[in-house]
């Protein structure tokens, strides 16, 4: 498994329309601007493609940070 | 589960025809500039066919199965089947096919009714045709599949509007030595509602509260006789079931990915048919897509890409991968074999 910060470069680029918007672990998916459930499903097909790991749209809706994804990704591998 | 395979039907001939009225996404300003961009980007999704006023799926698939007859030379009393798979038939009743019949001058002991299926339609009804075909012993058959879904969308539906095209298309079957087609054919009822026009049918008829917009989130307001779509629902369940699906009948038939030309997706979004591809470790080159042209089209996804991006590249012997997935929830995967196929051009009308 990566550590937060590769996982945290790598969604970086994964999410590259997102400008002006600094990702740390305490970043809260909610709380950046333009953020939509586009950005959900890039993100679970993200998961998907880099990590073999499948996360539903329900469990995502239960994650608030990027740590808890990164959290979520490290529980299941 | 269901995989189960058919010998010595052949597919001879696919044709598909489009409306010639274009709308881009890029004129789509219901949502912001920023939206627009992201939109495109991830689903891959920059221009749409809609149809025209009065232009129905019927319309379409008629022209392709005209088009497709004469390129094929058939005789039209020698067609014993025809089928016409869509979710936007001309009548509640009677069954588009049979008026089909008599359009097309098919002779009156032909075998002619309707499905319901969308996305996976296409592969649905080639397992019914060459079913038929084989119980029958008819010789030829026609497969007329199409959608069009732009007339059941809400311009302030973001979730949909821009996603959706029009398209029809018709391929024509017969028994020919020499062929082997597999099929697995799944359905999921408890997502009925994930993909679904809730109002005008006898569960919910058209009542006084049908009309009326609701605002559902930002940007997604609709009313109950527009198509609703439940978009991480249905992103899910495909992630989940698709990519499961094609390995075990690629199992099944005992082929591998180099076995394969060419793996023809339900055109969903980019995002979503490009995972499943990497899922599938299938190189960019065999998986081709029209999304950027059509959108998603519904049931006719599978033969317009192979019309529109595949025509001058099956030469000789080919074999496919067909994968149809959505409303239902229903899904199907079929490999089949092309030898010398017809596909006349795209029909812009």
């Amino acid at each position: 498994m990566d550590t937060i910060d590769i996982f945290i470069r790598k969604l970086r680029e994964e999410l590259d329309d997102i400008e002006d918007q600094e990702f740390n672990p305490e970043t809260s998916f909610r709380d950046i601007e333009d953020w939509s459930s586009m950005h959900v499903l890039i993100l679970i097909a993200f998961i998907d493609t880099e990590y073999d790991i499948e996360v539903n749209a329900e469990e995502f809706s239960n994650l608030s940070t990027i740590n808890d994804v990164y959290e979520l990704i490290n529980s299941k591998q | 589960m269901a995989i189960f395979s058919i010998e010595n039907i052949a597919i001879n001939g696919i044709a598909a025809a489009v409306p010639s009225k274009v709308e881009s996404n890029w004129d789509y300003d219901y949502i912001s500039e920023k939206e627009r961009k992201l939109l495109i980007k991830t689903t891959g999704i920059v221009e749409r066919r809609i149809a025209k006023k009065g232009q129905t799926t019927l319309d379409l698939c008629l022209l392709s199965a005209n088009k497709l007859i004469n390129e094929l030379n058939w005789k039209r009393d020698e067609i014993g089947i025809l089928i016409f798979v869509s979710q936007s038939a001309d009548y509640h009743l009677p069954a588009s096919s049979i008026v089909l019949q008599d359009k097309l001058n098919l002779a009156k002991n032909v075998i002619a009714f309707d499905i319901n299926l969308g996305c996976s339609g296409y592969v649905y009804g080639l397992s019914v045709v060459m079913s038929l075909l084989k119980a029958t012993g008819n010789k030829k058959a026609l497969l007329l599949v199409g959608d069009i879904s732009t007339n059941g969308l809400n311009y302030k539906d973001k979730s949909t509007y821009p996603l959706f095209g029009d398209g029809g298309s018709a391929t024509a079957l017969s028994i020919n030595e020499n062929n082997k087609t597999y099929f697995q054919l799944q359905s999921d009822g408890s997502g009925y509602d994930a993909i679904i026009i809730p109002d005008g049918g006898l569960r919910n008829p058209i009542s006084d509260t049908t009309f009326i917009e609701n605002e559902l989130d930002s940007g997604i307001i609709r009313h109950s006789k527009n198509l609703h779509l439940n978009g991480l629902e249905v992103f899910n369940f495909t992630m989940r079931e698709v990519a499961p699906q094609i390995k075990s009948i690629l199992e099944h038939a005992g082929y591998e990915e180099e076995n394969i030309d060419f793996l023809v997706f339900h055109q969903a979004n980019k995002l979503l048919n490009e995972t499943i591809r990497r899922k599938l470790k299938f190189p960019k080159e065999k998986v081709p897509y029209s999304l950027g042209k059509y959108g998603n089209t519904s049931s006719c996804s599978i033969p317009l890409t192979i019309v529109s991006e595949l025509k001058d590249k099956l030469i000789n012997n080919k074999k496919l991968i067909l994968s149809g997935f959505g409303v239902g929830l229903s899904w199907g995967t079929a490999i089949v074999d092309f030898k010398d196929i017809v596909i006349p051009d795209l029909i812009i009308e």
